[in-house]
C-alpha cells in the first residue's frame, strides 16, 4: 500500500482519475471499466461495453522502470487507465526477483504481456486473444529497434528522446497491428536523431520525419532501402559460436551444445546480392534466417544467398548437430567444502586451458551465487580481480587470459554464519571466455561472391567462440 | 532541453519568467501536486502562445513538449483548439506530431476535432501515397461516432487505391471502423472480400486480420483465395504470416477431413454393411483396370452407369474407403491440405519466434503425426532466446510432450536446468522432463533431479520432488528407489523439502497399499521437529490411515497433538479430529478420552469448519440414543478404502486450447479465442477453392463430361483419382497454371515495385484483366501504351509480331498467353487438341516453376548492366527459364521481368521503330523517377538523322528526363537510350513526340 506513496507519483491527469487513488483501491471489481467510463464520460454504458468486446492486437504500451514508476505510455486506440499497470505491480511484488515476473498477467478486463530488458518492463496491454509470442517478439523489437536508433535503450535515453520515441512507435504499430518493423525501413520514415542532425534541424527548421514512402516497403526486398551510397565498399561477418554447457562434479560434461550466429555489417552501394558458402555445411543441424536469405537455395545447395540490408544485422542462427562431439575448451578444478563444525569453509578454484586448438583463451570471468549462509570470503587471486557482494552473496572474478604455464587460480576461506547449519549444496560457477579466431564447431565460410554491382568489395570474416550458458556444477 | 529553452525565449520575449517556469516543471515531481497543478496552468498559456507563433520552430517546439506530455501520462486536452489549427502545417513533423495529438484526444473533443477532417478529406486526394495513407491512418483513428460515413467513404476508395501501401492502411482501418460502429459490419465485408482478393503481399496480412477481427465465421470468403494466400504466405510480412497461419489453420480444420483419421476414429466409423450392386463391380473393376480407368471412353460408360446406381454409389464408396483406409492406400490428402503444409514448412526457418510458434500449432493441429515431428527441432531452438519466449515455448512443449513423446525425447538434454534460469523456466523444463521421462531415461533424469533437489531456489526443489512422485508413479519400475530417495530427503535440513517430499510419500504410500510401517514409523518421529501444516496434516492422514499397522504409535502421536491442538494450523486440526475419530473406532481402550478431549477443543475452536467437523464426528462414533443407523457404519465410513490420488501434469487438459495462443497460455479462455474446430466427418465440397479460371478451363474439358455432371461432385470429395483422371489432370493442370499464373503475378508487381511509380499500376491492370478477360488486355500493360501514342496505331496489328518477343521473352505472360489460347479454342473446335498439346509443356514448365517458386520470388532484381539490350535481357531470360525447368534448384542472380512494349511501329515512323522497356532498376537520373530504356531500330536503308525528343505533353508535377538526341542512326542498326519519368506514384500517361 505505501508503495504507490513512496514512489511520488505524479498524479496522472490523463486518465481522468488520479493514479493514486486507483493503487488505493486495490481490487475494485471492474478496475478497468471504471477508468474507461470516465474518461469517456459522455459515452453510454454500453459503448464502453462495446468497446470490450472489438479487440485489437496491442492495445497500449507502458515501460515502467526498476523501481516501478511509469515513465512512458503510448496508445494505440482509446485510452486505458494506468491504473491496469497495478495488477502488474502486485506480481512484480510477489515475484521477488525482476526475472521471476510472469510474463503473461491476465486481469479482470484486459491481459498483460511484458518483457523485461535494460532493467526496463514493456507492458503491453491486450484486450482479447492473440498469439502471446507475437506481442512478446514484437516488444523485442521494440527495444532492439530503439537500440539501434540511440545506441544504448534505458530510461533516460527514452526520456530524452521521447519525441522520436513517439513518432517511432507510431510508425510501428496502426491499431495495435505491426506496420513497420524493418529498421532499415524505419530509418527512411524516421531519421534516427544524431548530433549534428539536431543542430542542422535547429537552424534550418528541417526535420526527422521522411516525407517519401520508403521505396522498400513496397518491394520484394522490404528489408533494405534503396539509394545506399558508400565510398567505402565493405562486408563485414562474424560468425560467432556459443557453448552451453553444464559440467559436472567430477568434470565430465552433462551436456554440451553449440549454438552460432552469424553477425554482419554490410556497407554495399546499390542492390547487391550476395552469396555466401561454407566448406563444411553439413555441420549446420537447425538453421534460422534473416528473412533475406532464399530459403530455396539453402535448401538445394546449402549455399547462403541474399540481398542484404544495409547496415548491421544478423544474416543467421544456426545450431551444430548434436552427433558432433562438442570440444570443451577449459577445465575449472575446484574445491569448495563446507564444515559442520567450525565457521570457516575453504574456497579455491583454478581454472586452465583444455582443448583450445592451440588459441589463447581470453576474458575469462568466473561468477558464483554463493549460499545464503556465506557472510564474506577472504580470497586471493593469483591473477585479476575478484569481488564478493555481502548482500547478494555473488562472487565475481574477472580472470582476463589463461596462460596455460601459470594457471589462475582462486583461493581462501569464506566465513559462514554462525550456528547455521552447512548449506546442502555447493555453488555453481558460472564461466565466461572468449576464443578470437576460432569457431569451435569447425565451421568455415569457404567464400563470398557478390553479383548485380560492378565494384569490388571489401570482404572480412572472423571468427569466434564464446562462452554461453556455462556451468560446472560443484 | 537547452535548445528547446533557446528557441522559446526568442519567442516569448519574457526570458527569466518563462525560463523558471520550465525549471519548476523539471523539479516538479518530488513537489506536491498542487505545485504541478499551477506550473502546468502556466505551461500551457506558453504552449499556446507558442502554437500560435508564426514560426515552424516553435510550433514544433511545443509540439515536441506537449507529446512529451502526452508520453507522461500528463493531461494536455486543453490545448486541443490550439493544436488542431496546425493540422494543415506544411511542416511534416508539426503535422505528425499534430496527429498523434488529435488520435489522442479527439475522442474527448469530438466538436473540435470535426474542425480537422475536411484536412484529412483533402489529404485522402494527395498524390503521394505516403500522405494519402497516413491521412486515413488518423482519419480512421478519430474516434467520434459521426464521421463513421466520412470515414467509410475514404476506406471504399482507398481500398481501391493504386498503393498497395494506401490499401494496406485501408484494411487496417476496417476494424477501427468497425470497432467504432459495429453497425457498418455488412458493408465492411465487403471491402474485406475484396481486399481478400488483393495479390500484394502488403496487404494479405493486414486483411486476414481484418477478417479475423469483423467476421471470422465467413470462411466462405476464404475459398476462393485460400490457394492465393498460401502461395503468397512465403513473402508476407512477418506479422502477416502469423495472423494468416493462425487462420488458415482453422480453415483447414473445417474444410478436410483428418489426416489422422485410420488413427482416431476408425473404431468409432460404423461397419458399412456391403452393398453389392453394381458398384461392388466397379470397385473391382478400378483394382484390375486401373489403366482403362483414365481412358475417357471409360470414363462416359462409367457415367451411364454411375447415373443409375447414385446413391448406391455414395455408400459404397465410404465402405470402400473405409477398406482402403485399412489397407495400404491410407487416405489421400487433399491437395490444397498438402500446399498449406508444404508451403508453411520453410517458416519454421524464421527468425520471427511468433512465426515459428505458429507453424508449429499448425502442424501440430492440421499435419499428420508422421510429419509433425518436424517442429521439435525448431521449437527447441527458441529456447535459446530470451525468457518470455522460453516460457511460451516451454509451455506449449510441455503440452505437446504428454500426448507425443517420441517428439521431444532426442532434445532431452536441451530442457536440463541451469541455475540462472527463472524459477517459473525451471518449472516448466522440469514439468517437460517429467513427461518424457521413461524406463530407459528415468535413472539419467533421477540422477539429474538429485542436483535440482539440492537447489538454493527452494520453490524449484520442492517441484523436484513432487517430480519425483509423479515419476514413481508413472514408472514401476523406480518406484521403490524414488520412496527411497524421498525418505532420504526426510533427514534433510531444509524444512520446505521435507514437507514436500513427506506429502509426496503420503500420496505414493496410499497408491502402493504394501507395508511400509517403517516408514510411517519414521514420518511419526518427524512430526516433533517439523513445523509445515501440509506436511503434519500429511502425515497424521497417513498415521490415521494406517492406525493399525502402526498400534503402539498413533495413540502416542494423537496424544502428542492433542496437546499442542489449540497452536495448530486450521488444516492440522482437521487432521487431527480424523486421526481421533479413526483411533477411536479401532483402539477406543487407549483413545477414548483423548479423542473427547480434542472434540471438546474443536469444539470451541474458532474455526466454522473445525466446528461442523467436530459435531459431525461426535454425533457418528461416540453413541448416543439420537444417533441413528449411521454410527453402525462408522467404521465402514472412516477406515474406507480411499481410491489413490492421480499425480497428473498441470497441462494435461491444455491440448483443448489451440496451441500458442493466449488462452493456451493462461489455461482459461481468453476473450475472442476462437475454438478450433473438429475435423468434419466428410471434407466439404473442395472445389469452391477453385478459383475462376479453372471454372473456364472445366467448361472445355471433353466428353464424357456433361453424363459425369451428377457425381462430379462426389467423385471430387472422395478423391477417387483413378476414375476422372482426365477430369483431374486437366483440373490439376489448370490449378497450377492459376497458381503459378498468381505466382508470376506476385512476381511481377512485387519486382516491379522497386521503381513505385509502375508498382500501383501493375496489378491493377492484372486485376482488370481477370475481370473483363478481352483479348487486347493479354498486354495488360500496354493499356498506357495505346493511350500513349497516338500516332501509332499500330499497337494492334503489330501485335503479332511483338507477341513472338513476348512468348520467347516473358514467362509471367504466360497466364493471358493460356487464357487467349483457351478463348481460341472456344471459337475453333479443330484447334482444341493442337491447343492442348500446347497447353501441356507450358503447364509442365509451370508446375515446375511453381515448385522452384521461392527462387523466383526472391530472385533478385539487380540488372547486370543498365546499358543491356532487351534482346540479351530476352535471351537472359529465356536462359533463365530454361534452367528453370531443367534443373529445379538453379536460381540464376539476375532475373529482369522485362516486358518489351511498342513505343512506335516502323511503318508509322517512316522505318524508325522504337520498343520500351522498364527494367526495373533505380533510375540514375532521380530517386523518383521510373527509368524506361528505348530501343531504337533503324529498318530503312538510309541514315535516320537527329533523333530527339520533341513536344511533351505531360500532366501536372510529372517530370521526364529525356535522352541525348542521338545524331545519326545506320541502317538496320539499333541503339538504346534510357529516359527517366517521374509518374507521380500513379498511372498517368507521358506522352512525348520522337
Amino acid at each position: 500500500m505505501l508503495r504507490g506513496d513512496a514512489r511520488g507519483r505524479v498524479p496522472d491527469w490523463g486518465g481522468g482519475h488520479s493514479g493514486r487513488s486507483g493503487r488505493r483501491r486495490r481490487r475494485p471489481c471492474c478496475r478497468g471499466d471504471a477508468g474507461l467510463s470516465i474518461c469517456r464520460g459522455f459515452q453510454t454504458e454500453k459503448d464502453s461495453l462495446r468497446s470490450l468486446t472489438v479487440s485489437t492486437m496491442i492495445h497500449s504500451l507502458f515501460l515502467i522502470n526498476s523501481s516501478g514508476d511509469i515513465f512512458l505510455e503510448k496508445h494505440w486506440k482509446s485510452v486505458v487507465s494506468r491504473s491496469v499497470c497495478d495488477y502488474f505491480f502486485e506480481a512484480q511484488e510477489r515475484a521477488t526477483e525482476a526475472e521471476n515476473v510472469p510474463p503473461v498477467i491476465p486481469t479482470p478486463h484486459h491481459y498483460l504481456l511484458s518483457v523485461y530488458r535494460h532493467k526496463i518492463f514493456f507492458v503491453a496491454v491486450i484486450q482479447t486473444e492473440v498469439p502471446p509470442l507475437f506481442v512478446i517478439e514484437f516488444l523485442h523489437r521494440v527495444v532492439d529497434t530503439f537500440q539501434d536508433y540511440f545506441g544504448v535503450c534505458s530510461e533516460p535515453v527514452i526520456k530524452d528522446n521521447v519525441v522520436v520515441v513517439y513518432e517511432v512507435l507510431e510508425e510501428m504499430l496502426d491499431n495495435g497491428f505491426p506496420l513497420a518493423t524493418e529498421s532499415n525501413i524505419l530509418k527512411e520514415l524516421i531519421k534516427p536523431p544524431t548530433i549534428l542532425r539536431t543542430v542542422v534541424n535547429t537552424i534550418t527548421g528541417s526535420t526527422n520525419v521522411g516525407d517519401q514512402l520508403p521505396t522498400g516497403q513496397l518491394s520484394v526486398v522490404p528489408w533494405r532501402r534503396t539509394g545506399v551510397k558508400y565510398t567505402n565498399n565493405e562486408a563485414y561477418f562474424d560468425v560467432i559460436e556459443e557453448i552451453d554447457a553444464i559440467i559436472d562434479k567430477s568434470g565430465s560434461t552433462i551436456t554440451a551444445e553449440i549454438q552460432g550466429v552469424i553477425d554482419a555489417c554490410v556497407k554495399l552501394t546499390g542492390m547487391p546480392d550476395l552469396t555466401l558458402s561454407f566448406m563444411n555445411p553439413r555441420l549446420l543441424d537447425d538453421v534460422s534466417f534473416h528473412p533475406c536469405v532464399r530459403f530455396k537455395r539453402w535448401e538445394s545447395e546449402r549455399i547462403l544467398s541474399f540481398i542484404p540490408p544495409d547496415g548491421n544485422f544478423r544474416l543467421l542462427s544456426y545450431h551444430v548437430s548434436a552427433q558432433n562431439l562438442v570440444a570443451i575448451p577449459v577445465y575449472v578444478k575446484h574445491n569448495i567444502s563446507f564444515r559442520d563444525s567450525s565457521s570457516l569453509g575453504r574456497f579455491e578454484i583454478t581454472v586452465g586451458p583444455k582443448q583450445t586448438m592451440g588459441k589463447t583463451i581470453e576474458g575469462v570471468t568466473v561468477t558464483s551465487q554463493m549460499p545464503r549462509g556465506v557472510l564474506n570470503m577472504s580470497l586471493t587471486p593469483s591473477q585479476g580481480t575478484h569481488t564478493f557482494d555481502p548482500v547478494t552473496k555473488m562472487l565475481s572474478w574477472d580472470v582476463g587470459k589463461i596462460n596455460p604455464q601459470k594457471l589462475p587460480s582462486l583461493k581462501g576461506t569464506m566465513s559462514l554464519q554462525a550456528g547455521a547449519s552447512k548449506p546442502d549444496e555447493n555453488p555453481t560457477i558460472n564461466l565466461q571466455f572468449k576464443i578470437q579466431q576460432l569457431a569451435i564447431s569447425g565451421l568455415k565460410v569457404n567464400r563470398l561472391d557478390m553479383y548485380g554491382e560492378k565494384y569490388k568489395p571489401f570482404k572480412g570474416i572472423k571468427y569466434m567462440t564464446k562462452a554461453g550458458k556455462f556451468q560446472v556444477r560443484t | 532541453m537547452s535548445s528547446n529553452s533557446f528557441a522559446y525565449n526568442e519567442q516569448s520575449g519574457g526570458g527569466e519568467a518563462t525560463e523558471l517556469g520550465q525549471e519548476a516543471t523539471s523539479t516538479i515531481s518530488p513537489s506536491g501536486a498542487f505545485g504541478l497543478f499551477s506550473s502546468d496552468m502556466k505551461k500551457n498559456e506558453d504552449l499556446k502562445q507558442m502554437l500560435e507563433s508564426n514560426k515552424d520552430s516553435a510550433k514544433l517546439d511545443a509540439m515536441k513538449r506537449i507529446v512529451g506530455m502526452i508520453a507522461k501520462g500528463k493531461n494536455a486536452s486543453e490545448l486541443f483548439p490550439a493544436v488542431v489549427k496546425n493540422v494543415a502545417s506544411k511542416n511534416i513533423e508539426i503535422k505528425k506530431l499534430v496527429y498523434v495529438y488529435l488520435v489522442r484526444y479527439a475522442e474527448e473533443q469530438q466538436d473540435l476535432a470535426l474542425l480537422s477532417i475536411s484536412t484529412f478529406q483533402r489529404a485522402l486526394k494527395d498524390p503521394n501515397q505516403l500522405i494519402r495513407a497516413s491521412a486515413l491512418r488518423v482519419l480512421s483513428s478519430i474516434r467520434v461516432p459521426i464521421i463513421v460515413p466520412i470515414m467509410m467513404l475514404a476506406i471504399k476508395e482507398a481500398s481501391a487505391d493504386l498503393s498497395p501501401y494506401v490499401r494496406k492502411n485501408a484494411a487496417h482501418a476496417i476494424q477501427k471502423l468497425y470497432s467504432l460502429d459495429p453497425e457498418q459490419k455488412e458493408m465492411l465485408i465487403e471491402i474485406i472480400e475484396k481486399l481478400l482478393k488483393d495479390k500484394s503481399t502488403l496487404v494479405a496480412g493486414s486483411v486476414v486480420m481484418a477478417f479475423e477481427e469483423v467476421c471470422p465465421d465467413r470462411i466462405d470468403l476464404i475459398h476462393k483465395n485460400y490457394r492465393k494466400l498460401c502461395n503468397l504466405l512465403v513473402d508476407v510480412e512477418e506479422w502477416g504470416q502469423v495472423v494468416i497461419i493462425h487462420m488458415l489453420t482453422r480453415y483447414a480444420r473445417t474444410q478436410f477431413v483428418s489426416p489422422w483419421r485410420q488413427v482416431d476414429s476408425l473404431p468409432a466409423e460404423p461397419q458399412g454393411k456391403p452393398k453389392n450392386t453394381g458398384m461392388g463391380s466397379l470397385s473391382l473393376l478400378q483394382r484390375i483396370f486401373p489403366i482403362y480407368m483414365s481412358s475417357r471412353n471409360y470414363v462416359s460408360f462409367l457415367g451411364d452407369v454411375l447415373e443409375d446406381n447414385e446413391k448406391d454409389f455414395y455408400d459404397s464408396d465410404e465402405e470402400q474407403k473405409e477398406k482402403a483406409d485399412k489397407r495400404k492406400r491410407p487416405y489421400a490428402m487433399d491437395p490444397d491440405h498438402r500446399l498449406l503444409i508444404r508451403n508453411t514448412k520453410p517458416l519454421l526457418q524464421s527468425r520471427n519466434a511468433a512465426v515459428v510458434m505458429a507453424v508449429a500449432q499448425l502442424y501440430w493441429h492440421i499435419a499428420p503425426k508422421s510429419e509433425a515431428g518436424i517442429i521439435s527441432k525448431s521449437l527447441v531452438r527458441l529456447l535459446r532466446s530470451s525468457r518470455e519466449v522460453q516460457y511460451i515455448v516451454l509451455q506449449n512443449i510441455a503440452t505437446m510432450s504428454i500426448q507425443r513423446k517420441g517428439m521431444f525425447e532426442p532434445y532431452l538434454k536441451s530442457f536440463y536446468v541451469r541455475s540462472t534460469d527463472a524459477t517459473m523456466i525451471k518449472i516448466l523444463k522440469l514439468e517437460i522432463l517429467t513427461n518424457l521421462a521413461n524406463e530407459a531415461n528415468i535413472s539419467t533424469l533421477l540422477r539429474e533431479f538429485q542436483t535440482y533437489v539440492k537447489s538454493q531456489d527452494k520453490q524449484f526443489a520442492a517441484a523436484t520432488i513432487q517430480t519425483i512422485g509423479r515419476c514413481a508413479t508413472s514408472i514401476t519400475e523406480v518406484s521403490d528407489t524414488c520412496l527411497n530417495g524421498l525418505v532420504c530427503l526426510l533427514s534433510n535440513r531444509d524444512e520446505i523439502v521435507v514437507a514436500e517430499s513427506v506429502v509426496v510419500i503420503k500420496k505414493l504410500l496410499q497408491m502402493q497399499p504394501m507395508q511400509h510401517g517403517e516408514i510411517i514409523k519414521h514420518m511419526a518421529k518427524l512430526l516433533d521437529s517439523i513445523t509445515v501444516p501440509v506436511a503434519r496434516a500429511s502425515i497424521l492422514w497417513l498415521i490415521g490411515e494406517n492406525c493399525e499397522r502402526v498400534p503402539k504409535i498413533a495413540p502416542d502421536v494423537l496424544r502428542k497433538t492433542a496437546k499442542s491442538f489449540t497452536s495448530e494450523d486450521d488444516l492440522v486440526k482437521l487432521q487431527i479430529l480424523n486421526l481421533g475419530a479413526k483411533l477411536y473406532l479401532t483402539n477406543s481402550k487407549q483413545t477414548k478420552l483423548l479423542t473427547q478431549y480434542i472434540l471438546n477443543l474443536g469444539k470451541y475452536d474458532q474455526n466454522y469448519d473445525i466446528r461442523d467437523r467436530t459435531r459431525f464426528i461426535r454425533q457418528l462414533i461416540v453413541p448416543n440414543e439420537k444417533s441413528g443407523a449411521l454410527s453402525k457404519y462408522a467404521k465402514k465410513i472412516f477406515l474406507a478404502q480411499k481410491p489413490a490420488p492421480l499425480l497428473e501434469s498441470p497441462f494435461k487438459d491444455r491440448d483443448h486450447f489451440q496451441l500458442g495462443t493466449l488462452s493456451h497460455t493462461l489455461n482459461t479462455k481468453a476473450t475472442g479465442y476462437l475454438e478450433l474446430s473438429n475435423w468434419p466427418e466428410v471434407a466439404p465440397d473442395p472445389s469452391v477453392r477453385n478459383v475462376e479460371v479453372i471454372e473456364l478451363a472445366k467448361e472445355w474439358t471433353p466428353a464424357g463430361k456433361a453424363k459425369k455432371e451428377n457425381p462430379d461432385k462426389k467423385f471430387y470429395s472422395e478423391s477417387e483419382e483413378e476414375e476422372d483422371s482426365s477430369e483431374s489432370s486437366s483440373d490439376s493442370e489448370s490449378e497450377s497454371g492459376s497458381e503459378s499464373g498468381e505466382d508470376e503475378e506476385d512476381d511481377r508487381s512485387g519486382d516491379s515495385a522497386e521503381d513505385s511509380g509502375e508498382s500501383g499500376s501493375e496489378p491493377e491492370a492484372g486485376k482488370g484483366r481477370a475481370a473483363t478477360r478481352s483479348r487486347a488486355r493479354g498486354r495488360g500493360d500496354s493499356k498506357d501504351v495505346d493511350k500513349e501514342k497516338e500516332n501509332s496505331k499500330t499497337s494492334e496489328s503489330s501485335s503479332g509480331e511483338s507477341s513472338s518477343i513476348e512468348e520467347s521473352s516473358s514467362d509471367s505472360e504466360s497466364e493471358s498467353e493460356s487464357e487467349s489460347e483457351s478463348e481460341s479454342r472456344k471459337v475453333t473446335k479443330e484447334k482444341e487438341k493442337k491447343t492442348k498439346q500446347e497447353r501441356n509443356p507450358l503447364t509442365k514448365d509451370v508446375s515446375l516453376l511453381d515448385l522452384d517458386d521461392f527462387n523466383l520470388v526472391s530472385t533478385p532484381v539487380a540488372l547486370p548492366t543498365p546499358a543491356l539490350s532487351p534482346s540479351l535481357i530476352a535471351d537472359l531470360e529465356g536462359l533463365n527459364l530454361s534452367a528453370t525447368s531443367s534443373v529445379i534448384s538453379v536460381s540464376t542472380p539476375v532475373f529482369v521481368p522485362g516486358k518489351t512494349h511498342v513505343l512506335l511501329h516502323r511503318m508509322s515512323g517512316k522505318g524508325l521503330a522504337a520498343h520500351y522497356f522498364f527494367p526495373r532498376q533505380p533510375c540514375i537520373f532521380g530517386d523518383k523517377m521510373v527509368s524506361v530504356q528505348i530501343t531504337l531500330n533503324n529498318t530503312t536503308d538510309q541514315k535516320i538523322e537527329n533523333i530527339h525528343v520533341g513536344g511533351k505533353k505531360l500532366p501536372m508535377g510529372m517530370q521526364m528526363h529525356v535522352f541525348n538526341p542521338i545524331e545519326s542512326l545506320e541502317p538496320a542498326g539499333s541503339i538504346t537510350v534510357s529516359m527517366g519519368i517521374d509518374f507521380c506514384d500513379s498511372t498517368q500517361t507521358a506522352s512525348f513526340q520522337l
